[in-house]
Parts: structure tokens; sequence; C-alpha cells
């Protein structure tokens, strides 16, 4: 085991832990906000409440996420030196623009978060809104950076140095439309899936809680509009990938051979020696009308590449079909919800089978997004610039990268240990308002309204003093078992 | 003034900015961890208080600071990172415990042992990582990592295991410190007794910081020669008088009870350090094979890397000021604390 192995595996897991956080400091933020706009219009003081709680989850997971996100900006260069000596010049432009962006979002993330009684309502809700606007600008122009490397643009190629550097051009690579748009959309899918599972979760319990109906029609709309926009734009990014990056999509089909009226192969077991998938479903001429939009187009297979061109087919092309397998369910999942809310007079669909699927569904857009990073990067290999710096000559030359990988591997299993952990005890502890409410109509908004007020005397303090801590405590933790017996 | 000395420029005030917001919440860390006496606890709680809202931001100067060394100096950040890869992973952990410990602190149970197992790690972390980062900044000036073609020769622990960085991260260790219990006397105008707390403690780290200053001084003579040779230029006299009258009038301020002068003679003291330091290794990024000329890109990219500065400075400057006058309001009058 080498230890390129170990900077591999190192940079894997830090993209891999940090993605999720990535994610949540993108999607949450757009939810708070809409919460919030939704106070503000309504008065209806269980938005507030609502804005207030998913700003806690926020508050927890931006942390976590802006520390993991420093040691990704770090291990560029601890674990790539070679990689940024060639490309920092190139490259460098999407990432100062995402550090600004990344600045923006933990100021106004600050003023969100403890400003509720210090600025005007308007500007907090305003605060907000800029967090969500940053968080979104940070994932699209560090996309873009990968995109590059996926497909490089911007500069010539002269004694294999890279000359004429022209960074927007490496910014709008042929990659990065593509890219961004499905890395965004994939954000918003597994937030909007994410929080509908949880509240999913507290609705079975009690179906006629307010405050829980009003996070899931928030987050559940979110999903419902952004899935079959995401399952399109797969669509896009698989033909663009076939046309730039053929052996990658080749790896991704576990397509061996160069033909015509190519199938799709869905699951299988990839066999690199005998070129050929065992046991897989075949769809006739499926490829070829996914790659060409023409049934009998001709599809370059993996033997059009030197074998050790080849990325890891087995890891490719299954991470692509779990990919797939979550996206699709995500998309039935959507469609049904979206003929339930039709159906029911377009109010929120609420009927126990739908509800115990989302709950159930919760983590497919998030493995979804582990899935399809694994896809796009380990897809790539053997190159860290496609065509251009194989990934063995930009590792760094210090030895026994074993250590940190450990080391982070063992810290980070611990940090999301905690952090489910600690999220849950946020939900728990507070004990949704409704929740304590008797079973009513769901119409009996009024009845809610004020039952809700009365946490938000006590326990809206975004910043308690220990003090108020510890005397809210015991009834709240009463509050929070009630709900989940009940 | 050339596009590559104002990038360089622009890092040197982004980490004199780091040093200032985020280095003192560092600071804060320590005080924490070193929270003594009856008032033990509202020590901590003032500590909190103080950087909750604004610690995300602080940090992102570091960032900022980063990204322009691998954008416009990508060499540079090759040859840093590999040398130093050991020191600044030791960084990146303590960045990241700091961080858990300080959100897990708050919104974890508020149990006793629970909040002093995390306020334990909050603090061993805020110790270490402006340690580590300190001896890393006195590698680059030792002269002793050295490369050749853009390749580091001088092994993994050149520069960062001597004294000379030993001691700078020492220094940076009690420079946070000083900072740190300074703003807090600020902080805590409301409360007497706690802010005497503090009085006394940035007394007591600001005295500790003249015999430390001295010792990087002696130490740079032998550790890191270019530096001291920078440091006997025509201008270091009056860099020299400038930061000491700083620290004099901090010191003096904080004995005659006026905290604000005093929060504003401290932060000048560590800006003129940081600056000193800069001006002394100067043209050098790492001491004595890259320079910001050797190691600049293209300029184009310079070119751009200066526009996206000047507009996002625009949006930026504003939005920070903001933040800290929505926190830290600037009479005691406004508003609640």
């Amino acid at each position: 085991v080498t230890d390129l192995f170990f900077a591999r595996s190192l940079m894997a897991m830090s993209l891999g832990f940090h993605i999720v956080f990535a994610v949540v400091g993108m999607g949450l933020p757009v939810l708070m906000a809409v919460a919030e706009w939704r106070w503000l219009k309504s008065r209806d003081p269980v938005y507030l409440d609502l804005a207030k709680r998913w700003a806690r989850g926020t508050a927890i997971l931006f942390a976590v996420g802006a520390a993991s996100g420093t040691v990704l900006s770090f291990e560029l260069g601890l674990l790539w030196p070679n990689f940024m000596e060639w490309a920092g010049g190139i490259i460098g432009m999407p990432f100062s623009l995402e550090g600004f962006a990344f600045f923006t979002e933990a100021i106004f993330l600050g003023i969100y978060l403890y400003g509720w009684d210090r600025v005007a309502p308007r500007v907090h809700w305003a605060a907000g809104v800029i967090v969500a606007l940053s968080g979104l600008f940070s994932g699209i122009f560090v996309v873009t950076a990968n995109a590059w490397m996926n497909a490089p643009a911007g500069f010539d190629l002269v004694d294999g140095r890279p000359v004429n550097i022209d960074p927007i051009a490496a910014m709008l690579n042929p990659a990065s439309g593509q890219q961004v748009l499905h890395m965004v959309l994939a954000a918003y899918v597994a937030i909007g899936f994410g929080v509908a599972s949880v509240h999913a979760f507290f609705l079975l319990r009690n179906r006629a809680s307010m405050f829980h109906r009003r996070a899931l029609a928030i987050a559940l709309g979110l999903a419902v509009v952004c899935t079959p926009l995401q399952i399109l734009s797969g669509d896009a990014l698989a033909r663009l990938t076939a046309r730039i990056q053929p052996a990658k999509f080749a790896a991704m089909e576990a397509h061996y051979h160069t033909r015509a009226e190519a199938p799709i192969v869905i699951g299988g077991i990839p066999d690199d020696d005998a070129m050929e998938t065992r046991f897989g479903v075949e769809i006739p001429y499926g490829l070829s009308w996914l790659a060409r939009r023409d049934a009998s187009a001709v599809v370059t297979g993996l033997d059009a590449f030197p074998r050790d061109e080849w990325p890891n087919v087995r890891i490719v092309h299954w991470a692509f079909d779990l990919m797939l397998a979550c996206g699709f369910t995500l998309l039935a999942i959507a469609a049904w919800s979206a003929v339930l809310w039709w159906r029911n007079g377009r109010s929120l669909p609420d009927r126990p089978a739908l509800l115990r699927a989302l709950v159930v569904a919760g983590p497919l857009g998030f493995i979804a997004i582990e899935a399809g990073w694994v896809v796009t990067e380990v897809g790539r290999q053997p190159w860290i610039i496609h065509g251009i710096l194989r990934t063995a000559d930009a590792v760094t030359p210090v030895p026994g990268l074993v250590v940190p990988f450990v080391t982070f591997t063992v810290l980070y299993i611990i940090l999301a240990v905690l952090v489910i952990a600690l999220m849950k005890r946020q939900f728990l502890e507070t004990a949704p308002p409704a929740g304590r409410t008797m079973p009513a109509p769901a119409g009996a908004s009024e009845l809610f309204a004020s039952s809700a007020s009365e946490p938000l005397a006590s326990g809206a303090n975004v910043s308690p003093t220990s003090e108020d801590a510890t005397s809210r405590e015991s009834p709240d933790d009463a509050g929070g078992s009630r709900t989940l017996d009940g | 003034m050339t596009l590559v000395t104002g990038i360089g420029g622009v890092i040197l005030a982004a980490l004199v900015l780091y040093a200032l917001t985020a280095g003192a919440d560092f600071g804060g860390g320590v005080w924490d961890l070193l929270a003594r006496g009856p008032r033990a606890r509202q020590q901590t709680q003032a500590i909190e208080d103080a950087i909750a809202p604004i610690w995300e931001a602080n940090h992102v100067w570091l960032i900022l600071a980063i990204v322009l060394v691998f954008s416009a100096f990508p060499p540079a950040f090759a040859v840093m990172m590999t040398a130093l890869h050991i020191p600044l992973t030791i960084v990146l952990i303590g960045i990241v415990l700091r961080a858990a410990a300080f959100v897990f602190r708050k919104y974890d149970e508020r149990r006793d042992e629970v909040h002093r197992r995390w306020s334990l790690v909050f603090g061993v972390a805020s110790l270490l990582t402006p340690f580590f980062l300190g001896i890393s900044l006195g590698a680059l000036g030792s002269g002793d990592i050295r490369a050749v073609d853009g390749h580091v020769v001088s092994g993994f622990v050149a520069g960062w295991t001597r004294p000379f960085a030993i001691a700078c991260g020492l220094f940076a260790q009690g420079l946070f410190a000083f900072l740190a219990a300074t703003y807090l006397t600020v902080d805590t105008r409301d409360r007497p007794a706690l802010q005497e707390d503090f009085r006394v403690r940035a007394l007591a780290s600001g005295l500790s910081l003249a015999p430390a200053a001295i010792l990087v001084f002696l130490l740079a003579c032998d550790g890191a020669p270019l530096i001291h040779a920078g440091l006997t230029r025509w201008w270091a006299p009056l860099l020299l008088g400038a930061t000491s009258a700083c620290a004099l009038a901090a010191l003096f301020a904080l004995w005659t009870r006026r905290f604000r002068l005093a929060r504003g003679a401290a932060a000048g003291q560590v800006s003129l350090i940081l600056l000193g330091w800069g001006l002394a290794q100067y043209p050098y990024l790492v001491v004595p094979d890259v320079t910001l000329e050797s190691a600049a890109t293209e300029r184009a990219t310079l070119r751009l890397i200066a526009i996206a500065l000047g507009v996002g400075a625009v949006f930026l400057l504003p939005s920070f000021v903001y933040l800290y006058r929505v926190f830290k309001p600037p009479r005691r009058d406004a508003e609640h604390g």
C-alpha cells in the first residue's frame, strides 16, 4: 500500500465528509429564509419558530462544514502540491471567488443566528437570503474548479507547462455549466428530502402538528420541484461526459467494447480481464440512445483506451448505478407526493404510507451525492487533470501519509457520531410546540398558534445563557419524550 | 508598487486582520481553559458571548490568505505545504476540534461535566493551533527550507523544529492571549468584577510579551538571519519605536482602566508586529529560495485576482464592519449586550 493510496483515501474521505455539510450550508438557509418570509407575511408564530429551529441546525452543521472546508483548502496543497503548483494560477480564480462567497456567508450567518433582537425584521430576513445566496455561489465556484479538472481549458500547453493562462475561460470550461447545475440541484433535493424525512417522522406521531405540517410543506415543496429537474440535468451531464470523458462514461456504464446499438447494463459484476459484465440487466440500444439520442450510434468502450488509463470500473459503475437508484426512487416519491397534493385539493399530502416513505427516503439524496462524487472523482482516474497530469505525479513527497489518514478518519468518525447525536437532541429537546396539542382538525390554526407562542417566550432565545437553559431543561425534555410516546 | 507586491501586501493585510480577529478568538479559548476563581463560569460565558457571533467570519481571513497564496503564488504554496506538512496538519486538526467543541458545547446537554469536556477540547485546541501557526510562519523566515526548481530538498522537519520557530509559536500564543484579554475588558464593561479579572489577565500577558519579544529577536540573529538583518534596516527603529509605544500605551491604558484605548493600542501593537515581520521578510515568501517575483503566476491571472479583490472588498469590508457594529456597538448606550 503506497502513500499515493493514503493521499487519495484521505482526500476522498475529507471530501465525502465535507460535502454533506456543504450541502446543508447551501440548502438549509433556503428553507430557513422561506420560513422567515412566511412569518413576516403571515405573522404566524409557527413559521418564526420553524426558522429558529432550522437556524440551530444550520449553526451546528455550518461550523463543522467551515472547519472541514478549511481542511480541504489546505489539503489541496498538503497532499497535491504538484497539482496546485501546476494549476493554482488557472483555477485560483474560482477559489478566490469562493473565498469571498464563504466570507459573506459566515458574516451574514453570524447576523442571522445572533441578530434576532439586534436588527430590524426585514434586515434579519435579508441576512438569511444573503446566507442562502452566498452558499449557492460557494457551491457554484468550487464545482467550477472541479469541472476544470474534468475538462481543462483556458491555457496553452507548451513543453508540459501551462502558458497564456485565461482564468475566465478556465472557469467557463465545457463541463462547468452542467456540473454546477447538477450539484446545486442535488443539494436542494438532498436537503429537501432530508428535512422532509425528519418532519414526516414526527407527523406520523401527530398528524395535526402545524409546526411539522408547515415544515414538511416547505421542505417537500423544494424537493418535489427540484427532483425532476435533477433527473433532466443528470441526463444532460451524462451525454456531456460521453463526449468529453469517454473513458469515464464507459466505466460508468461498464461498457467495454466500442460498438453501435450499445445496450445499457444495469448492475452486474464488471470483469476487466474478460472485458464483460456478468449478471447485469441489459436494455437493448439504451446506451446509444442515452449517449447520442440515436439507438444505432457508436459508443466508445474501454477498449479504445490503454489499460493504464482505465478508472476502476467496478467502483465507478456501481457508484453510478447506486446514484441512479437513489435518484429514481426520489423521483417516484416526488411524483407520488405531487399526485397526492393535487388530489388532496392542493394541500399537504399526509397519507401515512407517503410519510413512511419520506422517513425512509431521507438519506437517499445524500447517498446519491456521495455516489455521484465517487463517479466523477474515481471516474477521472488515473488523471488529476483529465488527459494532462496524472494523480500519481501530483502527490506530495511527504512519507507516512497513513498517519494523517488514520488521524482524520478517526476524528471525522467521532465528529459524525457527535453531530448526529447533537442533531437528534435538537429535535427531541426542542419538543415541537404543536406536538403537545391535542389532535385536532388541520384547520384549527389559531389553537396551534397560541400554543406555539408559549415556548417562544421561554425557548426562542437562540443563545440562551446556561442558567436559562438549565431551568428550561426538564420541562422540555418531558415534552420531548411525550412527543415520542404520543 | 507593482501588482505582485500589491497582492503580497493584501495577503499580509489578511493575516493582520486574521490575527486581530480570529487571533483574539484563539486567545479567548486560552482564557477559557485558564478560567479560575469565583467567577470562572462567568468568564467562560463572557468569552463565549463575545466570540459566538463573529468567530466564523473571523476565521475566513485565513482562508482568504491561503487562497491568495495558491492563486497568485502557486509554487510558493507547493513549497510551504510540503515543507510544513506536519505543523500545518496539526493546525488543521486544531481548527476542526476547536470549531466542533465550540458549537457542541453550546448545543450539547447543559450538564457541567459535558460542558467541561467541550471546554477542555476547545481550550487545548485554541492553545495549540496558534502555536503551530506561529511555528510555521517562523519557519518561513528561517532560511532552513530549501527548494530547487520548486521542489523541497530540505526534508519535512527543516525550520519549524528550530528554537526560533518555536519562540515564534510561543510569542503568537502570548500575543493572542493578550489581545483577547484586552478585548474582553471592553466586552465586559457592564460587569466590573469580571472586567477586573480580564484586566489582570491582560496586564499579566501583556507584560510577559516583552521578554518573549526580546527572545524572538535574539534567536532570530542565529535562527533567521535574513529577518534579523531586515529588522536592522533604516525603517526598523521607527517601527520598533511605534510598536513599543503601542505596547506601553496598551499597558498604561489597562493600568488606568481606559479600556477602549487599551483595545486600540493592543490592536495597533499586533498589527505593527506583523507588519514588521512582513517588511523584514520582503521580498521572500520562503527565505531564501522563493520570492514574490519568482513564485508569481502569469500577469493575466494576477490582474484578475486584483480586480476580484477590489470588487470583493467593496462588498466584503462594509459587511464585515456591519457585523461588528451589530455585535460590538461603538457606544455603551447603544443597545443591550
